[in-house]
């Protein structure tokens, strides 16, 4: 779970363009939108493509990415359960 | 004492036809053109519906009257058709009898043969034919129209996303206002692409049934595809000619969002302010708007932001309201001279037209736009609006004369 | 005689250099324009993350604009709906079109990129310009050949002649590929400020466009 977060967390900054955020400054239980990172709907976009591309999941419906994409903890564990088919 | 602007004729090629005509059977009848995708080799191509226009480029190039092997994109090809009915309907046969300029507007200008062209040459750098690029600037399609009619004194492209033909009717609008300009031509075009099938899906705001403006379960746009051209005339240029004009442009207003690079304010506010700039500018209150000609593309976020300004402008009086989107998709840069000429039209032959594929008001606004056609409303002053991404927010007003 | 509106600032961004008022504020050290436009974001202490998710051509105007404004504080002077932004070039928004017909091209490793792809318009610079500064007024974006000085100072006396706005932010902001170039201007009414730089005339603007190359 540790190295999946890590490397998720350096994915992010990279596609969404964080430039002045580091890794160890995301909090990985804080929630991604409104507070926290204070991403908006088209970084959300961003975060779906991230999903597929670079790990093959596809979120299905508006309520699952909302539940995914809420915090980078909730990410990584979907990663997970992904893996494991 | 500014000029007054008069609009004298109309053309128009959409998906629910090739002319005025056509389009008038269509929305008499309530003939959607929405439909599957025909035309373009994409993904999409059964899970994705469009509006497109229903002739191939050869055939656009027989109505248009261009050389079948003239390197014409498109998108100039609905310019051209579109820009000579409305020259036709104005009755004019000496372009430069008057002070005459070309506005036009688009947002992918010749992409639909520079994307073609790139497929082949990234593949091979030797392969791709040279010409299908020369027609890919946002201006060339302005340039190809102006040629074919003979335009000299003014020309001008603007790109804005979805307003981008409303501010051309507003450009055109104030040339004549300011007497630069005696007759302007003003309009939009654009045509399907793959790169806008693609990219409106990386944003997931693509309905897979057909887009529903203003209904609770409307699940985004619908791309289309086409052209629309008015002319807009002084007083004193239509008074030498005796014509009698279809309608006088009322008013008119810009004016950005300024709150995110593609959704709209919760609350409306750049479209409250455009709106209510065009009724300050026509010197009217919103109750006495008969009908608004709503941007309603059926995406959540835009109808409810544009729905909510509605409200806050009209209060208990809300007019009659509908998006044609319905009839003829989202055709982005040209969507605001389209919906212009439909609003024309409605105050020539007093219609109102039906917000196809409507079932079930949305919660949060509790407002239902007219589902089925009008023909016996007295209609004196109609409101267009078209909001584009970048916050960029028009509406004009249309007066009957 | 009808009096002229006045530039009360003026900033250009070019590859050797960023000017304000005809003074080098940066040179350039034949950078590419990601390394140059940090490096400004940097050095000027612009401090607004979004820039970095912004694409070249929103990334040009948004720090020539930025430049251009670095002492003022408009929103004081004017109310957001009363200040405008027009802008013209002649690739459109041609460099960020590539990139996202770039995205398009591998049919095996096919991902269109949402925030690219909202580039593929030309006005959505002055949105970002707008979002930032809280300017709620008219915009345009005008596509041509060439920077046609005539046009946008004719178009720009009408919006202001006809009260449309009081205060404007106008200029040439092209993006194609390798090259780029930028030239912005604040225009307002004379009776509006102490310090004019220079009229907001056809031969002037041209010439100070001139001077750049």
């Amino acid at each position: 779970m540790e190295q999946v977060i890590l490397k998720l967390k350096e994915e992010i900054i990279a596609a969404l363009n964080l430039s002045e955020m580091k890794p160890e400054q995301i909090d990985e239980n804080a929630p991604l939108f409104i507070d926290g990172l204070g991403l908006d709907s088209i970084d959300a976009l961003e975060l779906t493509v991230l999903l597929e591309k670079k790990y093959g999941l596809k979120i299905k419906t508006a309520e699952e990415g909302k539940k995914v994409l809420y915090s980078v903890k909730t990410m990584a564990a979907f990663i997970l359960s992904g893996k494991q088919g | 004492m500014p000029d007054r602007v008069f609009v004298t004729g109309i053309g128009i090629i959409s998906s629910i036809g090739l002319n005025i005509e056509e389009s008038a059977s269509a929305l008499l009848e309530s003939r959607s053109g929405i439909g599957s995708i025909s035309m373009l080799e994409t993904r999409y191509k059964d899970e994705i519906p469009v509006a497109e226009v229903h002739a191939t480029s050869n055939i656009l190039k027989e109505i248009a009257e261009v050389n079948i092997w003239s390197a014409v994109s498109r998108t100039a090809l609905f310019g051209i058709i579109a820009a000579k009915q409305a020259l036709s309907d104005a009755n004019i046969n000496d372009i430069n009898e008057f002070r005459t300029g070309l506005i036009s507007a688009t947002t992918v200008g010749g992409m639909d043969r520079s994307e073609k062209f790139y497929r082949e040459y990234i593949k091979n750098s030797s392969s791709g034919r040279l010409r299908d690029i020369v027609t890919h600037d946002c201006a060339d399609s302005t340039e190809q129209i102006a040629d074919t009619l003979g335009i000299k004194d003014y020309i001008s492209t603007i790109s804005t996303a979805c307003s981008s033909s409303a501010n051309s009717i507003m450009f055109g609008s104030r040339l004549i206002e300011n007497g630069i300009l005696d007759r302007v031509l003003v309009g939009g075009v654009d045509s399907l692409t793959i790169f806008t099938i693609n990219g409106f899906n990386s944003l997931m705001i693509l309905d897979r049934t057909g887009c529903k403006p203003f209904d609770e379960t409307r699940n985004g746009l619908t791309l289309g595809e086409g052209a629309g051209f008015l002319v807009l005339e002084s007083e004193c240029a239509v008074r030498q000619s005796g014509k009698r004009p279809l309608c006088e442009i009322g008013g008119y207003g810009n004016g950005c969002d300024a709150y995110h690079q593609t959704a709209s304010s919760p609350e409306g506010d750049g479209a409250f302010r455009s709106m209510q700039k065009a009724i300050t500018k026509a010197n009217l209150t919103p109750g006495l708007i008969d009908y608004i000609n709503a941007h309603g593309t059926g995406t959540k976020n835009n109808d409810l932001s544009e729905g909510r300004a509605i409200k806050r402008l009209c209060g208990n009086e809300v007019p009659l309201f509908s998006s044609t989107k319905s009839f003829t998709g989202h055709t982005l840069g040209a969507a605001g001279a389209i919906e212009a000429v439909f609003c024309v039209m409605a105050l020539n032959h007093q219609w109102v037209y039906p917000n196809l594929n409507f079932t079930q008001e949305m919660t949060d606004l509790g407002l239902s736009p007219v589902t089925v056609f009008k023909s016996d409303i007295r209609l004196r002053y109609i409101m267009s609006n078209s909001f584009g991404f970048g916050g960029n927010n028009t509406s004009l007003i249309f007066s009957a004369c | 005689m009808k009096k002229s509106l006045i530039v009360s600032s003026f900033c250009s961004v070019t590859k050797k250099e960023v000017t304000l008022n005809n003074k080098v504020i940066y040179k350039g050290s034949g950078n590419d324009f990601s390394d140059l436009s940090n490096d400004i974001y940097t050095k000027f202490s612009i401090g607004y993350p979004k820039f970095h998710k912004m694409d070249n051509l929103s990334k040009l105007g948004f720090l020539s604009v930025e430049l251009l404004l670095s002492d003022k504080n408009l929103n004081l002077k004017y109310p957001g709906e009363e200040i405008g932004v027009i802008f013209m070039n002649s690739a459109s928004s041609l460099d960020s079109d590539r990139h996202h017909q770039d995205t398009l091209s591998n049919r095996e490793n096919y991902f269109p990129s949402p925030s690219i792809f909202v580039y593929t318009l030309p006005n959505v610079v002055i949105g970002e310009i707008c979002i930032r500064h809280k300017f709620y007024g008219e915009g345009n974006f005008f596509v041509a050949e060439k920077f046609n000085t005539d046009f946008l100072v004719s178009y720009i006396e009408e919006l202001f002649e006809c009260n449309a706005i009081q205060c404007c932010i106008a200029g040439w902001v092209e993006f194609d590929g390798d090259d780029f170039e930028s030239l912005v201007f604040l225009i307002e009414k004379p009776d509006k400020t102490d310090i004019g730089i220079v009229n907001f005339e056809t031969d002037i603007i041209r010439n100070i466009y001139e001077k750049l190359k």
